[in-house]
């Protein structure tokens, strides 16, 4: 070799950064487990509680797509067949963490310990983000796509800054990793070795677009090494699988590792939401196909494998979902009366003369048409 | 410049004279000083101390954890300042030129303006998004937008501008304290003029506007790179008698009703001048106000002295474009100065 072959800059292959080609798996689809050289199987304590969240989870979604078709919701992006994501990804964070969730991610929010009236608020169309997201260190769920990978980096980098042991967790779907703001977080938080987890929920469709039609790359998990950021590709519906592989990116963020990018293998078995039509875009044999890997279907099978779970701890389990269910229903089920003087309360810390000036004008007209016979009629 | 960086924070002096350059840099690190929340992040605001230089000496002052070069992408920029205010930073950004902060337009219309919203209060969002604006220094294409428009049409936004140095420091001052996000707009051919002035914010306010020289017969209403145009052309009518008022508006939005139709309703004559286009350009809100405020006060039609419908144009055809002193005094020509009440149409 001459010295001049050498002078060129050869490519570094850093470790660990590309994602395995195989998704990582704990728990095979009929609930066998599987040693596996990335990822250490959650203990048994941690595996109940997945499964008793999953089993809530999917009760309240089927509840609020029922919400929905009554009418009770304006609209319901259903995870139905996410529930291992939704729910592993959240019992990963510590509480001092946070989650910046999507439209997509209520499941993700009321596991998180946010009241499930406060997180259908959006849906509901009272307000767009109804509880306190510093209560429950829940971000407002976020409808533009990849906007909140941003502020995710933000506020765990200010955490760095700060001193504090906050790590971050973002969930995005894969039509998401299109868009250019998930590409400037996962360079920033690079950069600035933030300690955030970026948790891709690959779900197949972005609406109706397949994953063919948006993008190229070899799993949405190879695009972390472009960044510098360590990858993991996981099977989305093993609960056991998604929760230690978020765990490991939450303790490496915490130890001062920067960030993680995990891509999570699964499916919306559900249309994008009640107002869509899946039928125009995909066939129901696909649909079948991922039915049969059910993500709870595969922690249930293991846990009553293994004695840890039996069929009375599984139907009190369902008639706890089905109360929680009815509570909900039940509140869900009266009309609330928004008071029109919020749209001018909170736009400025400190209410303009022209904001004050329009909520009179609206009060009179409002105070005018309750006088007015034919309108009150 | 050097004299005014070199003090230190502390009670207000009398300087000599002062650029808005350096009134805005000594802002900065004044509230650096103050805060310890407050941070400075950008495109080559670190050690380069921005195009402009405003950020210059501060990294060195008070360290690259405080004052940093970021990425280059303006909406990671305002996102990831989104996310520091959440937990409880007060970020001040820059956006090197106006057109270079487009990229962070959908960071900055639909979460930075609507996060309080959103949330009920619970989430206040105190970033500050400096923007050189404008044009008038012989940039190529991109770099002398004024699009002060967009900005002051997002609800849940403040848009303020400075016109003089002493503005430049209590402004930005103001607006780093702001609990509010402040789009805060830099007339970068105003960055040399001097003023002699105390940099001082003790008293000033974010939202109010200040009539610079008070007349009786016109008010021009101006802010930012325009107001020294209409302060000019005030003084060239003065020597042709016409006695006209100045307004700077400092504040874009909150709009001050109070301050500019007390004015109006007094000379009963308006020009907006603004470099910005005319159509749907901020002239046209202020006129409308106008209109709707002090129609029965008004001697002739609220005029506009503003940049043409086109893109920015090239250097060497800028000031073509560019509102000047004979514009302005045309308009004041064309106020209807032959009749002391509006012209009854024919047949009418």
């Amino acid at each position: 070799m001459t010295s001049v072959t050498r002078a060129v800059p050869r490519s570094r292959k850093p470790p660990g950064l590309l994602p395995t080609g195989i998704p990582l798996t704990l728990l095979e689809a009929d609930g066998q487990a599987v040693r596996s050289a990335d990822l250490d199987m959650p203990g048994d304590e941690v595996l109940l509680a997945l499964h008793r969240k999953m089993v809530l989870a999917r009760r309240f979604d089927t509840q609020a797509t029922a919400l929905t078709r009554q009418g009770r919701l304006a609209v319901y992006p259903s995870a139905r067949g996410q529930e291992a994501g939704e729910v592993g990804a959240v019992l990963a964070l510590r509480p001092q963490d946070w989650l910046f969730p999507t439209y997509r991610d209520t499941m993700a929010v009321v596991c998180r310990g946010v009241d499930p009236v406060e997180a259908l608020s959006l849906l509901r169309g009272d307000w767009h983000c109804g509880y306190d997201p510093y209560e429950y260190r829940v971000a407002p769920q976020c409808t533009p796509l990849a906007t909140n990978t941003l502020h995710a980096v933000g506020l765990a980098h200010a955490a760095k800054l700060k001193g504090e042991d906050t790590v971050a967790l973002v969930m995005l779907g894969d039509g998401a990793t299109s868009e250019g703001d998930t590409h400037a977080a996962l360079n920033f938080a690079a950069v600035w070795q933030a300690p955030v987890v970026f948790f891709v929920q690959n779900n197949g469709y972005a609406i109706s677009v397949p994953l063919s039609k948006q993008s190229a790359a070899p799993s949405l998990a190879h695009k972390g090494i472009g960044y510098g950021v360590p990858a993991m590709l996981v099977d989305g519906n093993d609960v056991a699988a998604v929760y230690a592989a978020v765990q490991r990116a939450v303790i490496s963020a915490a130890e001062g590792s920067g960030p993680t990018l995990i891509e999570s293998l699964t499916y919306r078995i559900e249309a994008h939401t009640n107002a869509d039509d899946a039928t125009r875009y995909r066939g129901q044999d696909e649909v079948e196909r991922w039915l049969a890997r059910d993500p709870l279907t595969r922690i249930r099978q293991h846990l009553i494998a293994r004695g840890l779970l039996d069929e009375p701890a599984v139907a009190a389990l369902d008639a706890e979902a089905e109360a929680e269910a009815a509570a909900l229903r039940q509140r869900m089920n009266t009309d609330t009366v928004p008071d029109p003087g919020d749209l001018f309360r909170h736009v400025y810390a400190e209410q303009t003369p022209a904001l004050r000036w329009q909520q009179q004008e609206l009060s009179a007209e409002l105070a005018a048409a309750a006088d007015d016979p034919e309108v009150s009629r | 410049m050097t004299a005014i960086a070199e003090r230190g924070p502390g009670p207000p002096v009398t300087t000599p004279e002062v650029t808005m350059a350096a009134a805005l840099n000594q802002a900065l690190a004044d509230a650096l000083s103050e805060d310890e929340t407050v941070l400075v992040f950008g495109e080559d605001v670190g050690p380069l101390g921005g195009v402009f230089r405003i950020t210059d000496g501060l990294a060195a002052r008070f360290g690259d954890a405080r004052v940093f070069d970021t990425p280059l992408a303006e909406s990671g920029i305002v996102g990831t300042a989104i996310g520091m205010a959440m937990n409880g930073l007060r970020p001040v950004v820059e956006m090197q030129f106006d057109a270079f902060a487009y990229p962070a337009f959908e960071q900055i219309t639909s979460h930075l303006a609507k996060l309080r919203n959103r949330t009920r209060g619970r989430v206040a969002l105190p970033v500050v998004i400096r923007i050189p604006y404008g044009g008038g220094i012989g940039g190529v294409e991109h770099h002398s937008d004024s699009s002060e428009a967009y900005y002051a049409h997002t609800a849940g936004l403040r848009v303020v501008t400075p016109a003089t140095p002493g503005d430049a420091y209590a402004l930005l001052r103001k607006a780093i304290e702001s609990p509010d996000p402040v789009i805060f707009l830099e007339p970068k051919r105003r960055y040399w003029s001097k003023q002699a002035t105390i940099l001082d914010h003790a008293g000033a306010t974010l939202d109010r506007a200040v009539v610079r020289r008070p007349g009786s017969e016109v008010t021009l209403i101006a802010y930012g790179g325009t107001l020294g145009t209409a302060l000019e052309a005030a003084d060239a009518a003065a020597e042709e008698g016409r006695s006209v008022e100045v307004i700077d508006l400092r504040s874009l939005s909150p709009f001050d009703d109070e301050t500019v139709t007390a004015s109006v309703r007094r000379t009963g004559r308006a020009i907006v001048v603004h470099e910005a286009s005319r159509f749907c350009g901020y002239g046209a809100e202020v006129a409308a106000r106008l209109s709707e405020q002090c129609f029965h006060y008004l001697e002739a039609p609220v005029l506009r002295v503003t940049g043409f419908d086109i893109p920015y144009p090239p250097p060497h055809l800028e000031d073509y474009h560019l509102p000047s002193v004979d514009r302005i005094l045309d308009a004041i020509d064309r106020l209807q100065w032959q009749e002391t009440r509006p012209a009854v149409k024919a047949g009418g």
